[in-house]
Formats: structure tokens, C-alpha cells, sequence
């Protein structure tokens, strides 16, 4: 079965909370006009700052938007709707998979805004490009996705809102979402290698043409599923005390 | 008992405990209750009511004993839809209309009752445009009623249901579970009211302090607790004087007169739990002319719990020794 009416309605609701929407929107918007607008001209690793600094902002904006998701799910164990849906017949599979489509939706929007303020700016992809950019990050926001249902049903209502800042900061500065590389080799670049916000990042650049995205960001998005899947099932399984 | 109720007939709680911390909630319950009965869990706050349903519900786990309903786990028997409620907290997710609400969780059951009908028997079909921040307390009830309802399943599960919700309400209330029970569907419904268990339960099961202190007809149960309290002062000794060795008025003579279900005496304090304290109270002042300081008042359903759990022989019933 695949729920239709439960999945419109999740998504309905999500996008009517539309203060949510339009601040995980503003963020990276917000930055990408002011900073891209500034360094117009400035040409940096040897491509026009704002098509780089467009895939940057597109980076964080869609690992915010999809983690963000947690803040909802503890709002909702917060006031007892999660317990009620636990004594229906909801099976995990479609309450997972309506959390993702609405996490992801909220990136695609995200994704738009800043491609239509890039084109604002001068910003000229091929089709190519755009293809490129969506289809990996569709594939490197999975961690992210399934991360945020994880915090939602592991952290209260209460600090969800500082860790999933403390997260999406982190991940973004080790990833190399603010322009420089934290370390270029040696063990701390090893580490920063296995994250997936480094690899939504060479996403990034393989779309601006001339980099690759090599079968090891395949297999760190991978193992990082492979390790949160079966975590998030499981914490989401036993969530069902009051809180 | 448990045992003379076939296996898969019902609802079957076999020895349930739970304990939170040192307190212990639940204390080994055995309740079996057959498909269709109507069943009021009364008891005072703490006595185990919310737990023992959150059990039933595989919301909250055993430390130990088992739970079946309808021969199923509580997991397999919520992934059928076999069961709905009302849990004692809850609100609703906002941004969707009490409409949308009902279809969504409509949409999640395999046999659910068409979203009009749930609305109309639960009294929300007049604000069901409405987006479910906008509600009352009482209008919110009425929906969390209206999920229950559209959920159609075998049994209802209802922890408290009536909180916050005005008299008319209630009485709208009562009479759409009575429609739903007429359908041979098995309610159980958690109240402190004795009211609400004596007027729509078939049988009452009694709880206080984690343990079922008394399970049966609704008329059985109400005659036990709404009894009256007789307090009197009678002097240490007896009719014959404060000297008289042997004090007749001792708690066994107490017990034994007319009418009286339960006896204690602190010193020259006599409280009498009666079931029929007129009678009680004629004997008593014939027996013990001595008697004094007479003041008979209703039983508080609390104290009535406390007299049906008199014998538990336990100060502290709630804490692990």
C-alpha cells in the first residue's frame, strides 16, 4: 500500500506552516543575494564567484531544509500526536518515506529559489548541470534526511533547535560550504572525506563541469544510509513513551 | 479469569506489572474482557489505569505478564486495525482543517468508517472546515473522538474521554458510544467518575494503587463504593463504663453491625464504611448508648477506594520494599 491520502496531507500541512518554509527559504536566499551580489565579478577558483557561491548556498540550504524536519517531529512526540498515530496501523516504511518526500520537497524548493537567483545574477548552467546538480543531491541529502528523523525522535523539542544548528554549521564548514577547506591532506582530510556534506559539495563543483564525483562519494553517502537507516527505524520503533 | 475466557476471544491481561522507578503502577492484573462488552477501568488518579491501557495499547512495555487482544499481540493487533482510542494527552497536528485530520488518519485504516459519519457521530461536522489550532478544549476532544470513530476498529480504547468536555458534550459523547457498543464493538474506557462507569459501563473493574480491588456489574461495583462514611467518638471501655475490661466496642463487633462493610477504630475514633448507614446507625446507638460525636456524609469515592483497599495491609503500597 502506498498511504497517497496520509503522504498529500503531510506534505499539505508542511507546506502550510509557511513561517517554517519561508525562514529554512530565507537563510541561504538571503546570503546568496547579499554575498553573490557583492563578489559579482570576482572570479574564484577559477570560475565566476556566483555560480560557485550559488552551489555553495544550494548546499547548505538543502541540508538545512531536509534535516530541519527534526524540529517538526519533536513538536509533534512533544504533544503527544506521535503516540496517537502509534495506535493506528501506520507502518514505519510510510511514515519514514513521508517524512523524506516532505524533507526533500523543501530542498527542491530551495534548490529553485537559488537557481532563479542565480540566473539573476548572470548565473549560465546547460541543462547538464542543473540535471547533474539535482540528481546528487537528491542522492547525498539521503544522510541528512534520515539524520533529521533521528534527532527528531532522539532529541526534545527543547534542543533540537541548537543541534540541528550545531550539525548543519559543522557539517557545512568540514564539507568546505564556506569556500576554503578546513585541512587538504593528512588525517583531518581523511575525516572530512567520509562526511557527506564534502561530497554534497564536490556535487557541486562536478555540476560547474571539470571535477568528477567518484565512485568514494557513492560509497560514503552509502555507508552513511547504511549506518542511519537501521538507527532511525530503531529509535523510531521504541519512541513511544509519553514525553 | 483469565482462563475462562477462550484464547483470541477478547482482550486478555495475564499477571501485568509495570513499575516506574520504585513506584509500581501496575500489580500483576489479570483482566480478561470478551468481545463486546462495554467496561468501565474506575479508579482514582494513580491507581494504574493510564498504564494498564498504554499496555493494552503496546504503547508502554511489561516488566512482566502479557497482553492479547483478539488472540494478538497489542503490535499485531494495532497493525491491523484492530484497535482506535483516545490516549489521556494529545493534541492535533496544525495546518490541516478538522476535515483533513480525520481523512488523514482515515486514510491509514484498512476499514474505516466513511469521514462524514465519523464527524457527524462525534459532533464535529459543524466547525469541520476549521483548522484544528482554532478549537476549544472541548471541540479538540471531540475530534480526538472523531479519529477514534473513523478508525472503526474492534475495540475502543478511551482514557478518559470526557476530560474537558462541557455537559452537553458529554452527553453527545455517551450517546455515540453507546450507538458504537450497540454494534458489537468491546469499549474500555478509563474514568474517576462513578457517574460515567455506573451510567455506560456493563461492568466496572475496579482499580487502586496498581491492583484490580473489584471487577463486576456495574450495579455490584456502584453498591460497594457508594456507601456512606458513619464517624463517632465511643468511649475506650464500655456500656458500663470506662472501667469495663472487655471492650465490646472493639473493630469485630464494629464490623458486625447492620449494614457496615468496613471497620476501624483508632482509639475512640470509630469510622464506619456502610452500605446502608441508617440501619447502621440504629444498631450502633442501641448497642452503644455511649456513642457520640455521630456524623454519618457520603463516601468520597476516594475514601471508598481506600475502604475496598483497607485489608492491603501495606502503608505504602506504592513504594518497592
Amino acid at each position: 500500500m502506498t498511504y497517497p491520502v496520509y503522504l498529500r496531507y503531510e506534505v499539505l500541512r508542511s507546506f502550510r506552516n509557511w513561517r517554517f518554509l519561508f525562514l529554512t527559504l530565507a537563510f541561504p536566499l538571503v546570503l546568496y543575494v547579499l554575498i553573490g551580489s557583492v563578489n559579482r565579478h570576482v572570479q574564484f577558483e577559477h570560475i565566476a564567484f556566483p555560480v560557485y557561491f550559488m552551489t555553495a548556498m544550494a548546499t547548505l540550504g538543502t541540508m538545512a531544509a531536509v534535516i530541519s524536519g527534526s524540529a517538526v517531529i519533536a513538536a509533534e512526540r512533544a504533544t503527544g500526536w506521535t503516540r496517537q498515530m502509534r495506535i493506528t496501523p501506520l507502518p514505519a516504511r510510510t511514515y519514514f518515506r513521508a517524512k523524506v518526500v516532505v524533507g526533500y520537497l523543501r530542498a527542491l524548493l530551495t534548490l529553485v529559489i537559488l537557481a532563479l537567483a542565480g540566473t539573476a545574477l548572470g548565473v549560465r548552467l546547460p541543462a547538464q548541470g542543473w540535471l547533474t546538480v539535482l540528481g546528487l543531491f537528491l542522492v547525498g541529502l539521503i544522510p541528512f534526511a534520515v539524520g533529521g528523523i533521528l534527532l527528531g525522535h532522539l532529541i526534545g523539542a527543547d534542543a533540537v533547535t541548537p543541534a540541528v544548528g550545531g550539525i548543519v554549521t559543522l557539517f557545512a564548514l568540514l564539507g568546505g560550504v564556506y569556500g576554503f577547506q578546513v585541512a587538504t591532506s593528512g588525517p583531518i582530510f581523511q575525516v572530512i572525506k567520509a562526511l557527506p556534506s564534502y561530497w554534497l559539495v564536490q556535487a557541486g563543483k562536478a555540476a560547474l563541469g571539470g571535477h568528477d564525483w567518484p565512485a568514494e562519494g557513492w560509497i560514503v553517502i552509502a555507508a552513511w544510509t547504511v549506518v542511519l537507516v537501521p538507527l532511525a527505524v530503531r529509535v523510531y520503533r521504541r519512541d513511544t513513551s509519553r514525553v | 479469569m483469565a482462563t475462562t475466557n477462550a484464547a483470541g476471544a477478547g482482550i486478555v491481561l495475564s499477571r501485568l506489572s509495570k513499575s516506574y522507578g520504585n513506584v509500581h503502577a501496575v500489580r500483576s492484573v489479570d483482566l480478561a474482557i470478551a468481545p463486546g462488552e462495554t467496561v468501565a477501568i474506575l479508579g482514582p488518579n494513580g491507581a494504574g489505569k493510564t498504564t494498564t491501557i498504554e499496555m493494552v495499547l503496546g504503547l508502554t512495555r511489561p516488566d512482566s505478564g502479557t497482553v492479547t487482544l483478539f488472540g494478538k499481540s497489542p503490535a499485531q493487533a494495532v497493525a491491523t486495525g484492530a484497535v482506535g482510542g483516545m490516549l489521556q494527552t494529545g493534541a492535533l497536528v496544525e495546518y490541516l482543517s478538522v476535515r483533513e485530520l480525520v481523512t488523514m488518519v482515515a486514510s491509514v485504516y484498512p476499514r474505516p468508517l466513511p469521514v462524514e459519519d465519523a464527524m457527524r457521530l462525534a459532533g464535529v461536522t459543524e466547525f469541520a472546515g476549521r483548522r484544528t489550532n482554532k478549537l476549544s478544549g472541548g471541540q479538540t476532544q471531540r475530534v480526538r473522538f472523531a479519529i477514534a470513530l473513523v478508525s472503526n476498529p474492534g475495540l475502543f480504547m478511551l482514557d478518559e474521554p470526557t476530560a474537558a468536555v462541557d455537559v452537553e458534550g458529554r452527553r453527545e459523547f455517551w450517546a455515540s458510544i453507546r450507538a458504537v457498543a450497540a454494534e458489537g464493538k468491546t469499549v474500555i474506557f478509563a474514568t474517576h467518575y462513578l457517574e460515567e462507569a455506573d451510567a455506560y459501563a456493563d461492568r466496572i473493574v475496579l482499580m487502586a494503587r496498581g491492583r484490580i480491588v473489584a471487577d463486576g456489574p456495574a450495579t455490584e461495583i456502584k453498591a460497594k463504593v457508594s456507601g456512606r462514611i458513619l464517624r463517632a467518638t465511643i468511649p475506650v471501655g464500655g456500656p458500663a463504663g470506662p472501667a469495663d475490661p472487655a471492650d465490646p466496642a472493639d473493630t469485630a463487633a464494629l464490623a458486625a453491625l447492620p449494614g457496615v462493610t468496613n471497620a476501624e477504630r483508632h482509639g475512640e475514633a470509630v469510622i464506619l464504611t456502610c452500605a446502608d448507614s441508617d440501619l447502621t446507625l440504629r444498631a450502633l446507638l442501641s448497642r452503644f448508648p455511649a456513642a457520640r460525636d455521630i456524623e454519618v456524609a457520603g463516601a468520597g469515592i476516594e475514601e471508598a477506594f481506600m475502604a475496598l483497599t483497607a485489608d492491603d495491609n501495606n502503608d505504602e503500597p506504592e513504594k518497592v520494599r
